[in-house]
């Protein structure tokens, strides 16, 4: 038990503290890693909480592909960081006002807050007890039977994005030279190579 | 094991998304040059969006739901279904004239038509918040691909990416206001939520804070996606920026998903909650149909000057579905407000149909013109697309005996048998101001002289679907079963489940 709560402080601990470094560093490179470091901790806080498939999506899907292009983004495109921050402080009055009038707001819902009362029965799929079945086996075993549809659908939301980033972005250039292998191969020798007879001594 | 589940009553959809990728295949792989190849799959599309429309009729009217509960089908859903269908497959006929006349030739355009109308077919069978979403986020992605499809154009894009993220935040909107609905009903179905939502009206303390904060930002949502005043204002940029096949397509088919997604999520989950969002309906009626009026007086661009009609016409159709939330006045009255509304609806979607038509047919020297005043002495260089567009306007004024009038007639007869006058009155009195725009286009068309004259030439489709669109709108006095009927029924499926 004593361990558990030490490994849930470490994590949470750094957690926090590399979510702060990430906005307040001020090279934009070491915020992406920062970011990276946030990550792999709550990967840890929901390994804690016996959501193993949460934690390996986390790293699988944020470390590797989100911050990725996080730094591509950073790198590839010229952004003048220094610039992005000019008048922070000019704003921060407005932006930290409409900031307190929603958390004023989100207190009003949560004191509020009650459930409706069959809404406990109404889980349409609750959660097999973790001896019976590891997370990842309950929700493929849900995916793929009873949200088969939306799982599906959520192919085509792809689909559409796929074919719509080539619509807008994929041009025919004149002037690109393709390699075609088939050509390349069924090249003659004989016309492409002119063979000659060096004699020692003259060179050609 | 449950096994395969029931795919019947999802067969259209299905056909439609299997369509779209064979049509991929079609387009990649089929030799010729680009404008044939396009051709052919605008052409197939549109064979396949009409094959969709029986298929609909013969295996989605029966009520039912499939997909573990995700996917409901009925006579509310097809009705909804059947128009918007036919919407996609008329622009889609109508756009070919314009993108070839403007060398736009890219076979995707037919293709993302067809995924955009099966993301609206997947809304308006949405049984479940999620499923909603995902039909929602398909119909949009869709369409924020089609407003910028011709990139090289500077309107085109900046509209695409206006359109994007204004959908992107309305987005953000409803899944936040589903996530609170979800945190109190611990359930995304909609019939399980409304038999949680049954007593929460009259409970000792109240409707649920929390929820009702969930409803209004579910509605917030919707309100984008139908473009209601006060979310509107993306609405006549795209519409303008678009190009206008692309607006024809924006002004049709989708309006008739998300006014059907509106009602069946007020009326089907929130229905008990009436009390809670009928006075939001009632506002955004009133400042939609206000602000429709008055902003579409100073417009110089036809485009423009039809976004805020739509902004208009959605607000006419809003008082029906106030009407809807009418519990008081008992379940018929609450049944004629949605017959009323869907009445309107199919009424508004042939006119649109028809003037965009004729919007696609003004041209000058080969190029596609869009200001008010090029239409001058139309009267004299083509009579009868005049004619045609003279109908249309009247028709949206609301002039006897044309369908427009009835199409108001019963809006208004269903906001004062639910006691809701002052609805009727504001809607009287902003279609008075609404004929002023719409009968200055008749006056600029029979009475003013051009400087020179379009293009007498009209492509056959565009001619086509204008005639057809005008004799619906002149005939339907004769026999107004032929909408009504359906919309009757439609209604009555809503509130037999």
């Amino acid at each position: 038990m004593i361990v558990q709560a030490l490994a849930f402080y470490l994590f949470a601990a750094v957690t926090v503290a590399s979510a702060v470094m990430v906005i307040t560093a001020k090279n934009p490179v070491h915020s992406v890693l920062f970011l990276v470091l946030a990550f792999f901790n709550t990967a840890g806080l929901f390994v804690l909480m016996g959501a193993e498939f949460l934690a390996m999506l986390l790293v699988v899907v944020y470390c590797g592909a989100v911050t990725v292009l996080f730094l591509f983004v950073v790198m590839m495109l010229d952004i003048n960081f220094v610039e992005l921050r000019q008048g922070f402080l000019q704003y921060m009055p407005l932006g930290a006002s409409v900031g307190i009038i929603l958390l004023a707001e989100l207190a009003v819902v949560m004191g509020g807050w009650h459930f409706a009362p069959e809404a406990a029965k109404a889980g349409a799929a609750p959660i097999p007890a973790i001896e019976t079945m590891t997370n990842t086996h309950a929700l493929g075993a849900i995916l793929y039977t009873d949200y088969i549809y939306l799982f599906q659908a959520a192919g085509l939301v792809l689909l559409v994005g796929m074919i719509g980033a080539i619509v807008l972005t994929h041009r025919q250039r004149a002037g690109v030279r393709r390699q075609v292998i088939r050509d390349q191969i069924n090249v003659d020798v004989q016309e492409v190579a002119e063979f000659k007879k060096v004699e020692s001594g003259k060179g050609v | 094991m449950s096994g395969l589940p029931n795919l019947t009553p999802a067969l259209p959809e299905i056909f439609m998304a299997c369509v779209a990728m064979a049509l991929l295949m079609v387009g990649v792989f089929m030799k010729g040059e680009a404008k044939k190849v396009t051709r052919t799959v605008s052409y197939l599309a549109t064979g396949a969006m009409v094959l969709a429309l029986l298929l609909v009729t013969a295996f989605s009217t029966t009520a039912g739901t499939t997909f573990n509960g995700l996917f409901i089908t009925g006579a509310f859903p097809a009705f909804a279904k059947v128009l918007i269908l036919a919407a996609s497959a008329l622009t889609l006929l109508m756009s070919r004239d314009f993108f070839e006349n403007a060398n736009v030739t890219r076979f995707e355009y037919p293709i993302l038509a067809v995924l955009a109308t099966l993301g609206m077919m997947m809304m308006v069978s949405a049984n479940d918040l999620i499923a909603l979403y995902m039909g929602l986020e398909l119909q949009s992605l869709s369409l924020y691909v089609m407003a910028s499809i011709m990139r090289n154009d500077l309107r085109s894009t900046e509209s695409g990416l206006k359109y994007f993220v204004l959908g992107a935040l309305a987005s953000g909107m409803l899944l936040y206001g589903s996530s609170l609905v979800y945190g109190f009903a611990g359930t995304t179905n909609f019939e399980v939520m409304a038999e949680m939502f049954a007593h929460e009206q009259d409970s000792v303390h109240g409707p649920s804070v929390g929820l009702i904060f969930g409803i209004v930002f579910v509605m917030v949502g919707l309100a984008f996606k139908v473009s209601a005043v006060p979310f509107h204002m993306w609405t006549p940029d795209v519409y303008e920026g678009a190009p206008t096949p692309v607006t024809a397509f924006f002004a049709s088919a989708p309006k008739v998903a998300a006014l059907s997604l509106f009602v069946f999520v007020m009326m089907g989950a929130f229905g008990d909650l009436a009390a809670q969002w009928q006075q939001i309906v009632i506002f955004i009626s009133i400042a939609s149909m206000a602000l429709g009026a008055f902003a579409a007086v100073a417009q110089t661009n036809i485009k423009r000057l039809m976004a805020y009609s739509s902004i208009g016409n959605v607000g006419y159709m809003l008082i029906g579905l106030a009407v809807g939330g009418a519990v008081a006045s008992g379940a018929e009255t609450q049944q004629n407000g949605i017959e009323s509304m869907l009445v309107y609806l199919s009424i508004y979607i042939i006119m649109t149909l028809g003037t965009f038509g004729c919007i696609l047919a003004m041209k000058r020297g080969g190029d596609n013109v869009e200001n008010i005043n090029d239409l001058a002495g139309l009267s004299k260089s083509n009579p009868m697309m005049a004619a045609a567009l003279a109908i249309f306007m009247f028709s949206m004024a609301g002039i006897p005996p044309l369908a427009g009038f009835f199409g108001k007639l019963y809006v208004f007869q269903s906001a004062l048998e639910a006691g809701l006058v002052s609805l009727a009155v504001i809607g009287v009195l902003s279609s008075v101001v609404g004929c002023f725009y719409y009968i200055r286009l008749i006056k600029i068309m029979y009475f003013d002289d051009a400087e020179e004259d379009l293009d007498r030439q009209v492509g056959t489709e565009i001619s086509m679907v204008v005639a057809a669109a005008a004799i619906v709108i002149l005939a339907f006095f004769i026999y107004p079963g032929f909408i009504t009927d359906s919309a009757a029924a439609a209604a009555a499926g809503l509130f037999a489940g």
